[in-house]
């Protein structure tokens, strides 16, 4: 089975569309960004809210998750906890979001948003009576003794803090910290029916409530995050430097530009479909697999071009570079294909959490695909007639040269 | 076969042997089908993005750290008072931030004041109120949000390596809390996390100071009685257990110089051995910077006979008589086993902590990408690579199986090696094998793609293959060298999740190197061995 045979395309005729059709898709990424309000740190970096939510039954991970999406509470996580010393606690989920800003105010805030994202998806109370299964104890006693069920009038004295502390105690001992029926209360010492009327017409009951919330700081700190750029830094350097020594600088440089063109883009797309950039730790792991696969298709063809450079003497620099890229044509979509098979099918089936690492591969696999014969390979051309070495340029150092004997030996 | 391909077929053989080894082998041989599960899920470490872990809250008592700073200024308060001869009363420390002055003699008054501006600046000078000639020093509120800053930064690069170091890799160190004093760790791996809390929690504050009365007293009061109910100049009296080693550990009471001759921020260097005298027991080895060995040998060799104590958190771990001048080398004994052996050391090499620490919360907590969304994740990512594995099959025929062999053996050793090595698997580690698994089948492609090639100009089956692969390999070690260099630059610079990238990378490469080059070429060859020359090859 063959896709292309013998294909005769003029690719570096073609490099001012390429250089357009770049253009134009840095400007709309560029747009977005600045639209959106541009590159955002996650969590990771900025740190956030961490709330803890207990739930009365084994909690949906996933629908939680997709919850809080659709308020508008991207990038959180949501993972199970449980407290060591707290029986009560299996239920518990850790519930982690980004804070608009920092203080007290925007931790409420977040709180807020998501009680009223969870109570949208987990049923809302019933009334908009305060929920029996977050109320504290003072709340609770003051409660009862303005609603007074047990009719005790001035005698009541300490009589409904007690009480109270009844309740609340066997809420949180007995029921794990949930209640779901007001009537599981009815055999709490001191506990009469008027009472369980009281609770029932002033408290609502939650299938969740928050247990704890606090800021977090982030996981990456300032040091760690000049770190990771820095280290990026010093890789494409290094990929630049090594290039240059294999073919020649401009090669490398062609490739580094390529790289950079590549992950711009990208994340350009990104503001595009979501909105805004969240950097996290995910999406730096899928653009560091996105530079070291655009480097790899770069130098496929490149060292085709090599190769061909000492076959084809007298032509000029443009056609050996048309034909090595018609040459590799078949390998380039395969591989490319392939890829992008794979990281597409992770990104519709690998669920949400994956997504945005996913969606970085699958712009970057078809991105990093083009930049290799539509911007690095043009560079080189360019470079090459501007020095006025149009015709031919050589490119083999004696190692090539002795490489090139055998293959022709090996040829006979 | 011929018994060159016959060598290489049982060199890749053994190759597969070991990985395999590695993965289920490994720590006893499995003898029974649930011991090689566990053999298996023991040696995979995944990270807490996957698997989740222990997730602990801990506060640094900042307090402490400026009250330490406040007694230390109390302390050369009252030096410098006696070394410019002004008499005052009383010098009491009233907090951690104040410190009273009584009655300043009144000609003294000015002299008080510009020393204190000059030698404490750290402090407000101010009347105090309700007394006729004292002063009110206040540890300035600049001060005391620096020093508050200072401790949590040291607490968590402290808390950050001492984790590290205990082999537990990628932790999440993190600031937390409203109170601006609170730490987050969150260890991966559902172990008990007791050790690493006491790792975490130890002070860590290594002394050695001279023992003045060279018996051990049985009691604080045993000491005292001894000298007459007052203890001599500069010295202190800590608890220890009894020099001669024996496992009663009974206590006694050491009476040392207050002065210490070296501490933990003298050392360069400490690793745990076994202690020749006791077999059994280990010791940790110490090795002194350059500057302190200047002191420690002097000070050792002069005062040969006596004793000398090491003092860890104020407590004397053992009091060795000095037998001869020590420069910069020795050895801290006492009751260690090998792992307490290893974590003194490891708390020594990671620094003290600037002030102690109180846990306050202690969960377990599940992966934090969610154990749905990994479960999709992997079930997409099977999917995806039988995909690409069918399109091999289909589109190279009988080769396309060599190239499923090859990328199927690459996906073995890596993990196998990622589990030998330890190392620690999270999602930035899979984008690693994702690139992995891309340039596994760019290489079998660009061979395939280049024998098709030499096929149609007209070679033969052989010479097409051998071609094929030596053109290829130019490329694919070009391609290959390129992202090793860079993956070295983020293993030598980058922290945590980049290193991680970088490690199943490089481990990666390195596999897909020997298969879609070495074993691809071997099975290539075994299959043009048994067909007829003329016969056409399936590509």
């Amino acid at each position: 089975m063959e896709f292309f045979h013998a294909p005769n395309i003029d690719w570096m005729g073609k490099a001012k569309y390429f250089a357009t059709l770049s253009a134009c898709l840095l400007i709309i990424g560029g747009v977005a960004a600045f639209m959106h309000n541009g590159l955002h740190y996650g969590i990771d970096f900025k740190g956030g809210a961490m709330v803890i939510v207990r739930f009365s039954s084994a909690p949906p991970i996933s629908q939680i998750r997709a919850a809080l999406d659709a308020a508008g509470l991207k990038n959180n996580e949501v993972t199970s906890s449980s407290d060591i010393s707290n029986a009560n606690s299996k239920n518990d989920v850790m519930i982690r979001v980004e804070q608009g800003s920092e203080g007290e105010d925007a931790l409420n805030a977040a709180k807020a948003t998501i009680v009223s994202a969870l109570e949208k998806n987990f049923g809302a109370p019933s009334s908009s009576n305060p929920d029996f299964n977050s109320v504290v104890t003072t709340d609770l006693a003051n409660y009862l003794t303005r609603r007074d069920p047990l009719v005790l009038g001035t005698a009541a004295g300490d009589r409904y803090t007690q009480v109270a502390q009844a309740l609340i105690d066997a809420r949180d001992k007995n029921h794990g910290g949930i209640v779901a029926d007001f009537s599981e209360l009815s055999n709490v010492s001191g506990v009469t029916p008027a009472v369980i009327d009281a609770l029932k017409s002033g408290y609502s009951l939650n299938r969740f409530s928050i247990t704890e919330s606090q800021v977090v700081g982030p996981t990456v700190g300032a040091q760690l995050r000049r770190q990771a750029i820095l280290a990026t830094l010093y890789a494409l350097a290094g990929m630049l430097i090594y290039v240059a020594i294999r073919f020649e600088w401009i090669y490398g440089a062609a490739a580094v530009i390529a790289v950079f063109h590549d992950v711009l883009i990208t994340l350009g797309f990104f503001c595009l479909f979501y909105n805004k950039f969240e950097i996290s730790l995910t999406v730096i792991a899928a653009l560091l697999t996105l530079v070291g696969y655009s480097m790899n298709d770069t130098i496929v063809i490149f060292d085709r071009v090599r190769e061909n450079l000492r076959l084809m003497r007298r032509e000029k620099l443009s056609v050996i570079i048309n034909r090595s890229i018609n040459q590799t044509l078949s390998r380039t979509i395969l591989t490319s294909g392939l890829t992008f098979l794979t990281v597409f099918l992770l990104f519709v089936f690998g669920g949400q959490v994956l997504r945005s690492f996913s969606f970085a591969m699958v712009v970057g696999v078809v991105v990093g695909t083009y930049s290799s014969f539509g911007i690095a390979a043009p560079i080189v051309v360019i470079w090459n007639k501007w020095r006025g070495q149009g015709v031919t340029a050589p490119v083999a150092s004696s190692a090539d040269k002795r490489a090139e004997r055998r293959l022709a030996e090996a040829r006979r | 076969m011929n018994q060159n391909l016959k060598w290489k077929a049982i060199f890749i053989l053994i190759v597969v042997l070991i990985c395999f080894y590695g993965l289920f082998g490994l720590p006893s041989f499995p003898t029974s089908w649930s011991q090689l599960v566990d053999n298996f899920s023991s040696r995979m470490q995944l990270g807490l993005d996957l698997r989740g872990g222990s997730h602990l809250v801990l506060q640094v008592q900042v307090q402490e750290a400026i009250g330490t700073h406040c007694d230390q200024t109390h302390d050369e308060l009252i030096d410098q008072l006696h070394k410019q001869n002004i008499t005052v009363g009383e010098v009491d420390r009233l907090s951690n931030t104040q410190i009273l002055v009584k009655n300043v003699t009144p000609s003294q008054t000015g002299a008080f004041q510009s020393l204190v501006q000059d030698q404490f600046p750290d402090f407000g000078v101010g009347p105090a109120p309700g007394e006729q000639s004292g002063f009110l020093l206040t540890m300035k509120p600049t001060v005391v949000s620096d020093i508050e800053q200072r401790t949590m930064d040291q607490s968590l690069d402290t808390i950050r390596r001492r984790i590290t170091g205990l082999g537990l890799k990628e932790p999440n160190v993190a600031p937390t809390g409203r109170g601006q004093d609170e730490i987050l760790v969150e260890l991966p791996g559902e172990g008990d996390p007791t050790r690493a809390k006491q790792v975490i929690q130890a002070g860590g504050q290594l002394k050695f100071q001279l023992v003045l009365d060279d018996n051990a007293y049985p009691s604080e009061a045993a000491a005292l009685a001894a000298h007459s109910g007052v203890l001599p100049q500069d010295s202190q009296l800590l608890p220890g257990t009894s020099a001669t080693g024996d496992q009663s550990g009974g206590q006694v009471w050491w009476l040392l110089s207050r002065a210490p001759i070296i501490t933990g921020a003298d050392l360069r260097d400490a690793n745990p051995g076994p202690n020749p005298q006791q077999p059994g027991f280990y010791e940790v080895h110490f090795s002194v910077s350059t500057a302190a060995a200047k002191r420690f040998g002097p000070f050792t060799g002069s005062n040969i006979g006596h004793r000398m104590a090491v003092v860890l958190d104020n407590q004397v771990q053992s009091a060795p008589v000095i037998n001869g001048r020590i420069d910069d080398q020795g050895e801290i004994e006492g009751n260690f086993t090998q792992d307490s052996a290893k974590d003194l050391s490891l708390i020594l090499n990671a620094g003290a902590l600037p002030a102690s620490i109180k846990y306050i919360e202690e969960r377990t907590i599940g992966p934090s990408l969610g154990a749905d969304s990994i479960r999709e994740g992997v079930q997409a990512s099977i999917a995806s690579l039988i995909a690409v594995w069918i399109f091999l099959m289909v589109y190279y025929r009988l080769s396309g199986i060599n190239a499923v062999v090859a990328l199927l053996l690459n996906l073995i050793i890596l993990i196998a090696f990622m589990a030998i090595s330890g190392a620690t698997l999270t999602l930035p580690g899979i984008a690693g094998v994702v690139l992995t698994i891309g340039m596994g089948v760019d290489s079998n492609v660009l061979v395939f793609e280049r024998i098709r090639e030499e096929l149609r100009n007209g070679k033969a089956n052989p010479s097409a293959v051998d071609i094929g692969f030596d053109k290829a390999f130019l490329t694919i070690i070009d391609t290959h060298i390129t992202t090793l260099v860079s993956a070295a630059f983020l293993f030598l610079f980058g922290t945590g999740p980049v290193k991680g990238f970088a490690i199943t990378l490089t481990i990666g490469l390195l596999a897909n190197l020997f298969t879609s080059v070495y074993v691809s070429r071997v099975i290539f060859d075994w299959h043009l061995s048994r067909m007829g020359r003329e016969a056409e090859l399936s590509i």
